[in-house]
């Protein structure tokens, strides 16, 4: 891979991240930026070819704390990413669950302020 | 570099490639988001078992299974068990280790420049350069919002420090990526400078600011991999250290954004520095107070309720009590809500995740914009540990630290009730007049056990 190629996929693959996010909801950015940090934990595949040859200690063990930082990087990212992911899909199981309770408070006739007999209103709620 | 690389490890990073693209599209999906992160954590494995059988790859095997393993290990035991009120934190740390390998992976190849073409050291140094600014300022900025930098710092010479160190990073790079020998006494001092300048870069941010700094420099951490992918030629590191890079920009603008900042002001404005505003902190004299079994019945008897939650909700993890009083609400006929602004909490999305934790459906969220024309039609607003998101400061002192930053116009409701734990002001340090007008009353406590109160004090009612 030549640089001037390694430009163009600089240039073509910058498009895409920014077209891939363009339309994210806010809900989701803090997942976008745990998972966009995972998916930088690509640096290990550097990381480990970097230590493949290593010659000096000085070399491996810059090599060594490279590969482990990456390490934790990528199985970090990941973890954290799917369990807060696994969150959002608990709250859409729920969703369904509630709906069928849903009506009866979305209808403007049980709106009140502040009644005049809070005594009586709470006792027919009740029952 | 010397061997030529297999097609068949040619064709694994490409399909990588493929996921990593294709799992980062599904995350902008809230339904589809779960199966993204699979997606890119397929790609990432394929990676790195594929990586074991570079042609390259000739010694210290098991130098790379052990960092491997160690690395791995700590991290997994670290992300299982942390709290997920601290996502920022998290991903400041992560990104702290990956701008350290980024760096790492330029050292080793400007130690062993023999190889390498002048344009190859010349992007070896700019990717060091960045790795280093980009781990020693995710450092920082976790060890801001851990608390242990309490205090901002900044210095009136700080431009000057800037454009110094910056000059002599560019000197100091040009001789590393032009000479043909290498000059480890120089590398160091390059990297020791460019790990100052991402402290410099940090530290006079505030902590309110410090996740949309954390996103740029999760930006930056991509686009040094990417340099580094070019001088290794793996092209799979460089598409995706890019798209992390540009998807990480334009994130950092959307979060600036939303507080209606420019990333300049954060990065460089001595925001609030002067002004330490604690001399002017609540007084309990001068705010109306109530207690929980008053605002108990003014919630049980009003129309709307509608719930703001911010930071302190998470620091007292009073989600789940949260969802428990909506539900006791709505039973009584009580219509209900949270009311989430972009960046409640300490990033945008954070009370979201919370809520989403506590099981609160999403249809009870509303985001600001919507909220805010129906402010009018609410009886009570319940802010609970949230402060700087509804400072009418932002709106009215044009004087304040906030100014122009987009609130939550609770002040339109008839009623609002604060859940306050201290005195103290907002993370931004600027005092809150809507303490003070006359439709709000506050109830002093740790969140969740106000939200505890009130949920008794409801459930007495008859």
């Amino acid at each position: 891979m030549s640089v001037v190629t390694a430009l163009y996929l600089l240039l073509l693959a910058g498009v895409a991240g920014y077209v891939l996010v363009a339309r994210v909801p806010s809900i989701l950015h803090t997942p976008m930026m745990s998972g966009s940090n995972f998916i930088h934990g690509i640096v290990l595949a550097g990381a480990m070819l970097a230590l493949g040859v290593a010659n000096s200690p000085l070399e491996q063990i810059i090599g060594f704390i490279a590969v482990s930082a990456a390490a934790a990087n990528v199985v970090g990212g990941f973890v954290v990413t799917d369990r807060m992911l696994a969150l959002f899909d608990k709250s859409a199981g729920k969703k369904s669950g509630s709906a069928g309770s849903k009506p009866s408070r979305v209808d403007g006739t049980r709106r009140r302020t502040r009644p005049a007999s809070p005594k009586t209103d709470s006792a027919s709620e009740k029952s | 570099m010397n061997g030529a690389v297999p097609f068949a490890l040619q064709l694994a990073w490409f399909i990588s490639t493929l996921l990593f693209v294709i799992g980062l599209r599904r995350l902008s999906s809230p339904s589809k988001a779960r199966t993204g992160i699979w997606c890119a954590g397929v790609g990432m494995l394929v990676v790195i078992v594929s990586m074991f059988f570079h042609p390259d790859l000739r010694q210290n095997h098991s130098l790379i299974v052990a960092a491997l393993t160690v690395g791995g290990g700590i991290s997994l035991l670290h992300a299982r068990r942390i709290d997920l009120t601290r996502i920022p934190q998290t991903v400041a740390l992560y990104n702290l280790l990956g701008g350290v390998a980024a760096a790492g992976i330029a050292i080793l190849v400007l130690l062993d420049v023999a190889q390498y073409s002048v344009l190859a050291k010349s992007l070896a140094v700019l990717g060091g350069l960045i790795g280093c600014v980009s781990a020693s300022g995710s450092f920082f900025a976790y060890l801001r919002l851990r608390g242990y930098l309490v205090r901002r710092t900044g210095f009136a010479q700080r431009q000057v420090a800037y454009i110094a160190s910056g000059a002599l990073m560019l000197l100091l790079g040009l001789i590393l990526a032009a000479s043909p020998t290498a000059h480890p006494a120089l590398l160091f001092l390059f990297v020791i400078l460019a790990l100052s300048f991402g402290v410099l870069m940090t530290l006079p941010t505030s902590a309110a600011d410090m996740p949309v700094l954390i996103s740029l420099y999760n930006a930056l951490t991509g686009l040094a991999v990417a340099f580094d992918g070019i001088v290794l030629e793996n092209p799979a590191m460089v598409v995706a250290g890019t798209i992390v890079f540009a998807a990480g920009a334009l994130l950092t603008r959307l979060m600036a954004k939303s507080v209606n900042r420019r990333l300049s002001e954060i990065m460089y404005s001595g925001f609030g520095i002067t002004d330490e505003g604690h001399d002017a902190a609540t007084d309990r004299d001068h705010v109306n107070t109530i207690d929980s079994q008053d605002a108990a019945v003014d919630m049980a008897y009003a129309g709307r309720v509608v719930i703001v939650p911010g930071y302190g909700m998470a620091t007292a993890q009073a989600q789940h009590k949260l969802r428990e009083l909506t539900q006791l609400l709505d039973e009584r006929g009580v219509e209900t809500s949270f009311a989430i602004h972009p960046v409640a909490g300490r990033m945008p999305g954070h009370m979201n995740v919370l809520l989403a934790e506590a099981g609160v459906p999403y249809e009870k969220i509303q985001d600001m914009g919507d909220i805010n024309t129906e402010f009018s039609q609410v009886d009570i607003v319940l802010v609970v540990g949230a402060n700087d998101i509804v400072n009418l400061a932002a709106r009215e002192a044009t004087e304040s630290a906030l100014h122009g930053m987009p609130i939550l116009d609770v002040d339109k409701a008839k009623r609002v009730i604060v859940l306050k734990r201290g005195d103290g002001t907002g993370y931004a340090g600027v005092e809150n007049p809507l303490l003070f007008a006359p439709i709000t009353r506050v109830l002093f406590g740790d969140a969740r056990d106000s939200v505890q109160d009130l949920i008794f004090a409801i459930k007495g009612l008859e």
